[in-house]
């Protein structure tokens, strides 16, 4: 018959369209992804070029191969995608893993720095390419002041991602650390008022006074707005986590879930959106940690630290790819002198800035802080996406984009390479981050007792007063409404793997692991005798046994989150929770082998734990007659 | 206290220049001093026993203990006072000035180590100049959490300590040698890797404040 051609069955087909998106987006994160691991392959590069550099070289490169074949980038890095979903993670990260003790120590300063230190920069090299642009050499005369102080905004907001790939490397002195890291964080909130404010002025043709006034005004709600928003959010994720303890497979999603509506409510009303992050980090993470079981807490950091990794990776990436395929404009005069003002107004700043701020600082910054401090100055990814999301009426938008590339690459490239070499030669106060001898840590902890009690001898609070407050209030109402009340499990989990760590350490002293219960006393006057000989083998093992239960059992100061880690580098878990020791104390009490006379009252719950309780009474015979003599390992 | 502040700073221009005190910072310490004191002129164990705050800190002992000791008089005497007077206070409260820009080198080192020496002073109950296994355990017991960890341990941790001091110091001990103690120098030696410049200081209040009870 005459119909057409019947087709058959297809057995194989292929539909593109459908899953371009997804698609094409993984390929592109698994591409940065391999570049990470590519560059790990030569360890010596690593250390000299941060890797910052080294993404954007590879996306230069990949940017350069498009390019040729006439392929047009993803339209991935529009300044929404940017803002909406590469942004937030990386700030999250940084707010949620802050070191709090040094930063609530230094906000005064942070915020100086922030505030203070970004209008500065602004206003200052708006100013000056304003005078440059009236000379008419470089044929810019027609960006005017308002385009001029826009344009210097983008690009004197200092950057957090590439500041912290730098800084981290180098290991800097905390002070110095937390104040570059917190202005980056913080000087978010100017840099949205300034950035809105100019933007709107450049529509308009004149400016009056009143403009001005309402943009201090602007200040104060996108400033203070972030920061209450941020913290409400904070509280009410902490409130949510103390009923979560039967769907413990979901805890995680609600810190990211809470997080990110913070930001996204902050992006709604247009105020400081990454304060609002941060913030809500910042107060949620102390209550959270406490209510959600272990897992969660540690599913929670690493979710944190991969989510910002691979954000990171992929902007500096595409950062390198746009740079090639963006439609530039190029002109001499204004880019050279665009980087030859943010070089001196930053320097200028710093210094004025520092010798305003130093006579109210316990620890002075000296010149060399202040170096690091200029020039760690990094600008990055916020500025790239500023300058996309400029306004297309303003004229010399493609010029403004293109300065701006180069100020990106010029200081992470340059200043990146080099910084370390630099903050080296010129030794910068760095940071010691070891505590790898029993005796520091032991002493590290004897000063702060010490000092906690010299303070409260002489009844000088100083900046701890406020802290202390604040730590009143926060035991008596807040704990009480945020955090979960029953702990009775976890106290028995603490109390199993302290005695597993006892067991650990008697093993080195009964080398036939004799659990014969032999009376105290004994033991104790054989002690006796070889007191002063400390002559036994100390295995690596029970070394980090020790500092295992040094910093778990240590009296504590003050309520210790996670101190100044590595940026790329999962916080350690060994700092025990002060809470659980203290309300179970008691239970411990009774389990004490001194008093196995008097049998514990609490039975064992399977065969494993008894094992443990059983062999934790044999701890006696430790050191009894089992002298060794021979050096000790030291574990590193 | 209605009356107008002793202004004892300005009275004795002596002390300033011992301790490194501002006159505003000995008039605060001052009025501290007989807040504690109960308005007389010296001060007893008692008195610092009484301070409720101390009360939590787990080596309570110890920081009262060092303000009566000789040796943190900058005098080369040992063993321990009575009672002492506000000019021993303050000379013990100037231990823990911060350190100022103007400071040299030197200066800073002189500092740190004095901060060590008090410290040192801290372990050395017995004034011998050396910190024996003894004196040393005790404070480690104090540090760890009394009742929630075991004596034992506590053994263990300054026993590891200990060596670790010997074997940084004196490399070549053989198995038989008998390590004595911990003198200072070995004492800086290995805590040479503390970084106390940014913690062990307070910042003396330098207006003058108005106390509202005890504290």
């Amino acid at each position: 018959a005459g119909e057409s051609e019947k087709s058959n069955l297809p057995v194989f087909t292929m539909n593109y369209p459908r899953i371009q998106i997804p698609f094409e987006i993984t390929l592109w994160m698994l591409l940065a992804s391999f570049a990470k691991i590519g560059f790990h392959v030569y360890p010596k590069i690593t250390f000299w070029v941060p890797e910052s550099c080294l993404l954007v070289s590879i996306g230069l490169i990949v940017g350069g191969i498009m390019y040729s074949v006439n392929e047009k980038p993803p339209a991935v890095l529009t300044s929404n995608v940017f803002f909406l979903y590469m942004l937030p993670p990386i700030v999250l990260d940084s707010g949620y893993f802050m070191p709090t003790r040094p930063f609530f120590e230094n906000v005064g300063t942070v915020l100086w720095f922030a505030v203070v230190g970004t209008l500065w920069n602004s206003i200052g090299i708006g100013m000056s390419l304003f005078a440059i642009c009236q000379i008419e050499a470089f044929g810019v005369q027609d960006i005017n002041l308002q385009e001029n102080l826009l344009f210097a905004t983008i690009i004197s907001a200092v950057d957090p991602v590439a500041v912290l790939s730098v800084f981290e490397d180098v290991s800097v002195n905390e002070q110095l650390y937390i104040v570059v890291f917190g202005e980056c964080l913080f000087n978010d909130a100017v840099t949205v008022v300034l950035y809105s404010m100019f933007s709107f002025v450049t529509e308009m043709p004149v400016v009056e006074p009143v403009d001005m006034f309402l943009g201090v005004a602007t200040f104060l709600v996108v400033g203070l707005g972030g920061m209450g928003f941020g913290i409400l959010f904070g509280f009410v994720a902490a409130f949510t986590t103390r009923f979560t303890s039967k769907v413990q497979e979901i805890e995680p999603l609600f810190i990211f879930m809470y997080s990110y509506l913070a930001y996204l409510v902050a992006e709604l009303f247009a105020i400081s959106s990454i304060m609002a992050i941060v913030c809500c980090a910042l107060t949620m993470k102390y209550y959270v940690e406490e209510n959600v079981s272990q897992r969660s807490c540690t599913t929670i950091r690493h979710v944190v630290k991969m989510l910002s990794a691979i954000s990171e990776t992929l902007i500096f990436f595409f950062l390198g790819v746009v740079t090639i395929t963006t439609e530039h404009e190029w002109n001499w005069g204004y880019i050279l002198f665009t980087l030859l003002f943010a070089f001196i107004w930053r320097g200028l700043g710093i210094l004025v800035l520092t010798q305003i701020i130093n006579p109210f600082r316990t620890i002075p910054f000296n010149t060399k802080d202040q170096f690091g401090m200029a020039y760690g100055g990094l600008r990055g990814a916020i500025s790239f996406a500023l300058a996309f999301t400029l306004p297309d009426n303003i004229a010399r938008k493609h010029l403004f984009v293109t300065a701006t590339i180069v100020i990106i690459l010029f200081t992470v490239f340059l200043q990146g390479i080099s910084i370390r070499p630099l903050i080296e030669f010129i030794n910068v106060r760095r940071t010691n981050r070891k505590t790898d001898t029993i005796n520091i840590e032991i002493h590290t902890r004897l000063m702060e007792h010490t000092m906690a009690g010299i303070e409260d001898l002489c009844g000088q609070w100083s900046h701890y007063y406020w802290k202390d407050k604040f730590m009143k209030f926060n035991n008596r109402i807040l704990r009480r409404i945020l955090l979960r009340d029953n702990r009775a499990e976890s106290s028995i989990v603490a109390l199993y793997k302290k005695l597993e760590l006892q067991n650990a350490i008697e093993i080195l002293d009964t080398a036939s692991g004799d659990i014969s219960a032999a009376p105290s006393i004994i033991s104790l006057q054989e002690e006796k005798k070889n007191s002063t000989k400390p002559k036994k083998k100390f295995l690596a093992a029970d070394l980090k046994n020790m500092h295992d239960i040094l910093s778990k059992n240590m009296y504590k100061i003050r309520e210790r989150t996670v101190s100044y880690t590595s940026k790329h580098a999962l916080p350690n878990d060994n700092q025990r929770r002060e809470i659980l020791i203290r309300r179970h104390s008691s239970i411990r009490r009774s389990l004490r082998p001194g008093s196995f006379q008097t049998r514990v009252s609490m039975k064992p719950n399977n065969a494993q734990e008894a094992g443990i309780l059983h062999r934790g009474r044999g701890m006696l015979k430790a050191g009894s007659d089992k002298v060794k003599k021979v050096q000790a390992e030291f574990c590193k | 206290m209605g009356a107008a502040p002793t202004r004892i700073g300005q009275q004795d221009p002596e002390l300033v220049e011992r301790t490194g005190f501002s006159p505003e910072q000995i008039n605060n310490l001052h009025k501290r001093f007989l807040q504690l004191s109960g308005n007389k002129d010296t001060i007893s164990r008692e008195n610092l026993n009484d301070i409720p705050a101390l009360a939590y800190n787990p080596i309570k002992s110890q920081i009262i203990e060092a303000f009566f000791d000789k040796r943190n008089q900058h005098d080369s005497e040992v063993g321990s006072l009575e009672e002492i007077t506000f000019q021993q206070f303050l000379m013990v409260m100037s231990h823990f000035r911060p350190p100022t820009l103007e400071m040299t080198a030197e200066e800073k080192e002189a500092m740190r180590k004095e901060k060590l020496r008090f410290l040192f002073n801290m372990h050395d109950t017995d004034g011998d100049g050396k910190i024996t296994l003894e004196e040393y355990r005790k404070v480690v017991e104090e540090l760890l959490s009394s009742g929630s960890i075991e004596q034992e341990s506590a053994k263990e941790i300054t026993d590891a300590a200990m060596l670790e001091v010997a074997s940084t110091n004196v490399p070549h001990m053989g198995p038989e040698d008998f390590y004595e103690g911990i003198t200072f120098e070995h004492f800086e030696q290995i805590l040479k890797g503390l970084e106390m410049e940014s913690r062990m200081h307070i910042r003396f209040l330098d207006t003058a404040t108005v106390h509202c009870g005890k504290s």
